[in-house]
């Protein structure tokens, strides 16, 4: 780890791949989050949720 | 408020600090056993996940502290305690940016809680002040490399001779105790808030903002 | 109605949502092992990045000529530290300025440097003590005239030109620089020494905590910012968000870095300046995107918040 980093290197953009490699992790991370299931209740596809105060 | 108080203790600070902490924090809000419904996405933990790192980063940092710097350069169980706060930090840092994406795209600053959002701000600029200071104050290359660049930042607005990135005194000092009390203290705030107002509800179902 | 009673009020503000049990603190706990388990892993795996520290001594060892030419700079006032201008000097080399925005004037000297006197002659005079011929040198150049003294200098820096390395010392051909040869060779062998080093650092206190002194002067040569150039951490290769070796860097950084890769931050003189102000302009924006219309409305027309709530508003 000590060894310097490899280094990506598009237009302005320069980006070593640890530091790549986080933010695509970051991103993967947010994604799957976003898509996967949540563990616990299960959903009810009732109305007990439609907003009744407005 | 039609609630009725004793006229004895009108004018009594205490007395009025305690209803305002019993009406806007009850127990129950602090510690809630039920949530809405449709709190169920994994994009809600990215907040604990945040305050845990936060945790481990207290705590690694709390024990380099007290060996002192020498201890995290030689000592193999140093390099180890330096490795756990500087991976904490990746960490902290890695949930607390996605918790900042998730609370965006949710806009969640709606019905009343901007102030949570813009706490949640200063939280990211402390944590980045708090960190820039750790790195000043790792005591190796990557710490003067950084020293010597920063200082034209800070000296270009004129606090450089205040906020000396050259002084390690000063900038060791202000990573372990000035600016994480200060992030602590908006931690404990951020989260009352959270807890006072609850979870907002779902963008899409509500024209409000 | 947006009153503070009704959003503190949370049995009102979620009225008709179904309530279901959710443990937070089971969560905070999980979390927290999660947590530990991974930074431990990794800690174990990967450790951290600890480069060591450049010191006066490894400078003047791996670069002797280079730091003879930084230490004649520091006497010809042609250093950066010495033409820094605030808070170290009133020169106006490095000071920084927008318009009329200029803060570093503004604020003044406070940190008073004189790197001929604090990084040459000083450390020097000290070292002189015991070496006759130190000390005569020193004195026939404190005796000379401003014109002299440049004359030496700039024949000396140009000598270094042609200068080549011998058992760590510095040799030039044979010319007219009068006491220049005597003291730089001096200097160096007190920088192989580490003694340089103690000196710049201690000045005239015991406890001391502060390195601006020895890291003004390390930033004046070229072997440190080379150094630094090899692991890409210059400002103009993205080098605030890097880090040494193969470990992420502060990643959460990169928009303060970009703008010195960028037009017209990346040309000007003052791009610390600028980036400040910009990021500054920014950073206050973001804490105020409850109020920002606009910037508040952006999430709207993003339906990320589909997938989180998905199913919960049908």
């Amino acid at each position: 780890m000590d060894t310097p980093a490899t280094y990506f290197h598009w237009g302005f953009i320069l980006i070593s791949v640890p530091n790549g490699a986080l933010i695509l992790g970051m991103i993967a991370l947010f994604v799957t989050a976003l898509l996967a299931p949540f563990p616990g209740h299960r959903r009810h596809h009732g109305s007990e949720e439609a907003p009744t105060d407005e | 408020m039609s609630e009725r108080i004793d006229p004895e203790l009108r004018g009594s600070w205490t007395f009025a600090i305690r209803r305002y902490l019993a009406r806007q924090l009850p127990l129950e809000h602090l510690l809630p056993e039920r949530q809405p419904a449709f709190v169920r996405s994994w994009t809600y933990v990215f907040g604990a996940i945040t305050l845990a790192a936060l945790t481990w980063v207290v705590v690694s940092g709390a024990v380099c502290a007290f060996f002192g710097p020498q201890w995290w350069h030689v000592s193999p169980q140093g390099r180890f305690f330096n490795s756990l706060h500087f991976w904490s930090t990746q960490v902290f840092f890695v949930f607390m940016v996605l918790h900042l994406w998730a609370q965006f795209f949710g806009a969640g600053w709606r019905d009343g809680r901007a102030l949570t959002w813009v706490t949640g701000v200063l939280l990211f600029v402390l944590s980045i002040g708090t960190a820039f200071t750790g790195y000043l104050s790792q005591e190796n290359f990557d710490s003067q490399w950084i020293g010597v660049n920063a200082k034209d930042a800070m000296n270009s607005v004129g606090i450089g001779a205040f906020f000396n990135v050259l002084n390690f005194g000063q900038m060791y000092g202000l990573h372990v105790l000035l600016l994480p009390g200060a992030l602590l203290l908006f931690v404990v705030v951020h989260i009352l808030l959270v807890r006072m107002r609850g979870v907002v509800r779902p963008l899409s179902e509500r024209s409000e903002r | 109605m947006r009153g503070s009673r009704r959003s503190v009020d949370q049995a009102a503000y979620y009225a008709g949502v179904r309530m279901v049990p959710y443990d937070l603190v089971k969560e905070l706990v999980l979390a927290l092992a999660g947590t530990a388990i991974l930074v431990l892993v990794l800690a174990a795996v990967l450790s951290s990045p600890d480069v060591p520290p450049v010191t006066i001594q490894s400078w003047a060892q791996a670069d002797p000529t280079g730091f003879e030419r930084t230490a004649v700079q520091e006497l010809q006032g042609q250093s950066t530290s010495a033409q820094y201008g605030p808070p170290y000097n009133h020169a106006t080399g490095s000071v920084q300025s927008f318009g009329f925005i200029q803060p570093q004037e503004w604020a003044g000297v406070h940190l008073p440097v004189d790197p001929a006197r604090d990084f040459v002659l000083q450390p020097l005079q000290t070292a002189s003590a015991g070496n006759p011929q130190l000390a005569s040198a020193l004195a026939r150049y404190r005796a000379a005239s401003p014109g002299q003294r440049s004359s030496w200098l700039d024949a000396y820096a140009h000598a270094l030109d042609k200068a080549t390395v011998r058992n760590g010392q510095v040799v030039v051909p044979p010319g007219s620089y009068g006491p220049m040869a005597e003291m730089l060779s001096n200097l160096l062998t007190i920088a192989r020494s580490g003694a340089l080093d103690g000196q710049l650092r201690s000045s005239t206190r015991f406890y001391q905590t502060d390195f601006t002194r020895p890291l003004l002067f390390l930033g004046d040569g070229d072997y440190f910012a080379g150094l630094a150039q090899e692991q890409h951490l210059l400002g103009s290769q993205w080098g605030v968000m890097n880090e040494t070796g193969s470990y992420p860097g502060q990643t959460w950084l990169w928009l303060y870095t970009m703008w010195y890769q960028i037009p017209p931050y990346n040309a000007s003189s003052s791009a610390d300046l600028l980036v400040i102000l910009s990021m500054g302009v920014l950073t206050v924006a973001l804490a105020l995107v409850p109020f920002i219309p606009g910037l508040r409305d952006i999430p709207r027309w993003i339906p990320v918040h589909r997938l989180i709530w998905r199913g919960s508003d049908r």
